[in-house]
């Protein structure tokens, strides 16, 4: 219990942490989101606008910092996160609602299933051991996963759209989600197949495996239960952790293929100085990582009894 | 009918294993045979390394990768052991024969309850209701003294001592004819290692299994086993009636592994112990392996392997008791 609740105080304090800093720092980068608005209209929206515009972001405004420290945190959990300068006048909220369900529905997806996938795949290549795929898979999936994987997206681009002609370039969202979707997912399932074929290896050559075959168990009650189970934990928490960083991991992916989701929007807020809209993408990365962080540790704590005492 | 009454419950004959590795085969069992009777307690003694362990599962056809049979025979029960396919042999294990390893803390899952690693060993062959596989366990715990409330710990919630009792509390789940143990009592304290070897002994007195105990002490193997192999280099040495074999050892370095521990009660001695360290199993020494540090070689050992000779009953590895 005092596991658990050491994790939620974690997760409370971070949150906190993440929440300051999130409006803090925009305060002291340079520039002004006014300023990059009439540079944005070129000159044709009158000082008096200008000043309007200052007003609405709650930038002239008099007020101590702190008063607008208790309003930030009033807004950001009332889901008030003002209104966006690049997509003027849409509120903020309203632009990531836009691209939430690309980045989530695909590349969410995508780790989802890629999870599953590549530590069936990495369980079965490591469960036969000595045959090709126990040969052949871990280093190829090891030298991949080290690939940086916009790199590896923009290769991708480079075959199957300039050179074979087979795809856009980019926005043409069902063709370039496809390959986003399938590249993406590829990578996915060695990168989540490498921990746990290689972790299986490590646990099969455990007593307790070699324990289990000596009882007469059913191969695949040792695969589950003896080899799987203790190989997929530090997995697991790798996988919770990817569940977090879909969203900011998505960033170069996006760039890479047009690709509308938040990565993307993201991109345009930091061109145009969006302050609101850039905290507020930079607060749900923020989010999403200890969210899953959290989860990942409760997760452990339900598969391996030795946490919930020790901690 | 009296054929199978005589016969051995276990016959090792000839046995070879070898560690296929890089650069050719290591041949870490050379042609050992052994009988194991029924309800009989078989000591093998012997340094690390002479592969001792390594032919525990081999009897117990656990070798994985690079280690494997090369040649020779187990029977079991009758059984031909060697030729059988893990399907069948998944249905001799634990039934027929059982397993207790080295380190109960590494032969146990760290992420299941004592009550089901024990639930699983009985269920993959028997059929057993819920709650007749509930009081089964419960009866398993108490034979080797431990409180059944412990069924629902995890193994790193109970002590190295009462792991161990677990263990052998799995071991005797389906009432074996024999149990195979490879160091059961290294990881414990002498006092521990005591009162599980007293409860070993009490329970296959009371169950009526036969044993193979694996163990480098010698003092520990001496009040328990009623024979006992001695190990040297892969090759059985020295194989006897353990009474006779502590009386008068034969074999140099069964004369050697004597003098490296104290006795308790017998007069003070000086320790000698062996000089020098086990071979590379790679690169055995020409001749009897032992010779390099034998303190009674002659002209003949480097030059010629010698067989086991009869001596007395005993069946000794060494040209001092080869009378042809």
């Amino acid at each position: 219990m005092s596991y658990l609740i050491r994790r939620f105080e974690f997760f409370a304090i971070t949150l906190w942490a993440a929440l300051t800093i999130n409006f803090i720092l925009p305060r002291i980068m340079p520039g002004n989101p006014a300023q990059a608005m009439l540079v944005r209209f070129r000159g044709r929206v009158s000082p008096e606008t200008v000043k309007a515009i200052e007003v609405a972001f709650g930038f002239h405004s008099n007020e101590p910092i702190w008063q607008q420290y208790l309003e930030y945190l009033r807004n950001t959990f009332t889901g008030n996160f003002g209104t966006s300068v690049t997509f003027f006048p849409v509120p903020v909220g309203d632009v990531i609602k836009q691209g939430l369900p690309w980045t989530l529905g695909l590349v969410g997806m995508a780790t989802i299933l890629a999870f599953i996938l590549g530590t069936l795949l990495g369980m079965l290549s490591a469960w036969r051991r000595g045959g090709f795929f126990d040969a052949v898979l871990p280093p190829v999936f090891i030298v991949i996963s080290a690939f940086p994987y916009f790199w590896l997206g923009l290769l991708v681009l480079l075959a199957f759209a300039l050179t074979l002609n087979w795809f856009p370039l980019g926005f043409a969202y069902d063709l370039t989600s496809s390959i986003n979707l399938s590249w993406d997912f590829g990578g996915q399932v060695i990168w989540h197949g490498t921990l746990p074929a290689l972790t299986i290896v490590i646990t099969s050559a455990e007593d307790y495996v070699k324990m289990a075959r000596a009882k007469g168990l059913s191969p695949v009650r040792i695969m589950f239960m003896y080899a799987g189970r203790n190989a997929i934990l530090p997995n697991l928490v790798g996988f919770a952790m990817s569940l977090g960083f879909v969203i900011s991991g998505a960033i170069l992916v996006e760039i890479v293929f047009n690709y509308p989701g938040l990565g993307f929007t993201l991109l345009q807020a930091v061109h145009s100085e969006d302050y609101a809209l850039m905290q507020t993408l930079f607060l749900m990365l923020t989010v999403a990582v200890l969210v899953a962080v959290l989860a990942a540790d409760l997760l452990t704590a339900v598969l391996d009894p030795r946490t919930r005492e020790q901690g | 009918m009296i054929a199978t009454a005589t016969r051995p419950l276990l016959q090792v004959k000839d046995l070879c294993v070898d560690y296929l590795t890089e650069s050719g085969p290591l041949r870490a069992v050379d042609r050992v045979s052994l009988d194991v009777a029924r309800g009989e307690f078989l000591g093998i003694v012997g340094e690390s390394g002479c592969g001792k362990s390594t032919l525990l599962f081999a009897i117990a056809r656990l070798l994985s990768a690079p280690a494997e049979i090369s040649s020779g025979e187990i029977w079991f029960d009758g059984k031909d052991m060697v030729s059988m396919d893990e399907d069948q042999l998944r249905h001799l294990r634990w039934s027929g024969y059982s397993v207790v390893m080295q380190s109960a803390m590494n032969a146990l899952n760290p992420v299941m309850t004592i009550a089901e690693q024990l639930g699983d060993a009985i269920q993959a062959h028997v059929r057993m209701r819920d709650r007749q596989l509930r009081s089964r366990s419960q009866e398993l715990l108490k034979v080797v003294g431990i409180d059944p409330v412990h069924l629902h710990s995890y193994p790193h919630q109970l002590s190295g001592g009462m792991r161990q009792r677990a263990m052998i509390a799995m071991a005797l789940a389906l009432t074996p004819d024999l149990v195979i143990m490879d160091e059961p009592t290294s990881a414990l304290d002498v006092v521990a290692q005591r009162s599980l070897m007293v409860k070993i002994k009490q329970l296959q007195r009371e169950f009526g299994f036969a044993t193979i105990f694996v163990t480098h002490d010698m003092s520990l193997v001496s009040h328990f086993s009623d024979r006992l192999a001695v190990m040297y280099a892969g090759q059985v040495v020295e194989v006897g009636q353990t009474r006779q074999v502590f009386a008068a050892p034969k074999h140099p370095y069964t004369v050697g592994l004597m003098r490296s521990f104290p006795s308790i009660s017998g007069p003070l001695q000086t320790l000698t112990g062996i000089p020098g360290s086990p071979p590379d199993l790679a690169h055995p020494p020409s001749g009897c392996r032992f010779h390099p540090r034998c303190p009674k070689r002659f002209d003949r050992c480097p030059g010629e392997e010698p067989d086991l000779y009869s001596n007395d009953q005993v069946l000794v590895r060494c040209f001092l008791f080869d009378d042809r």
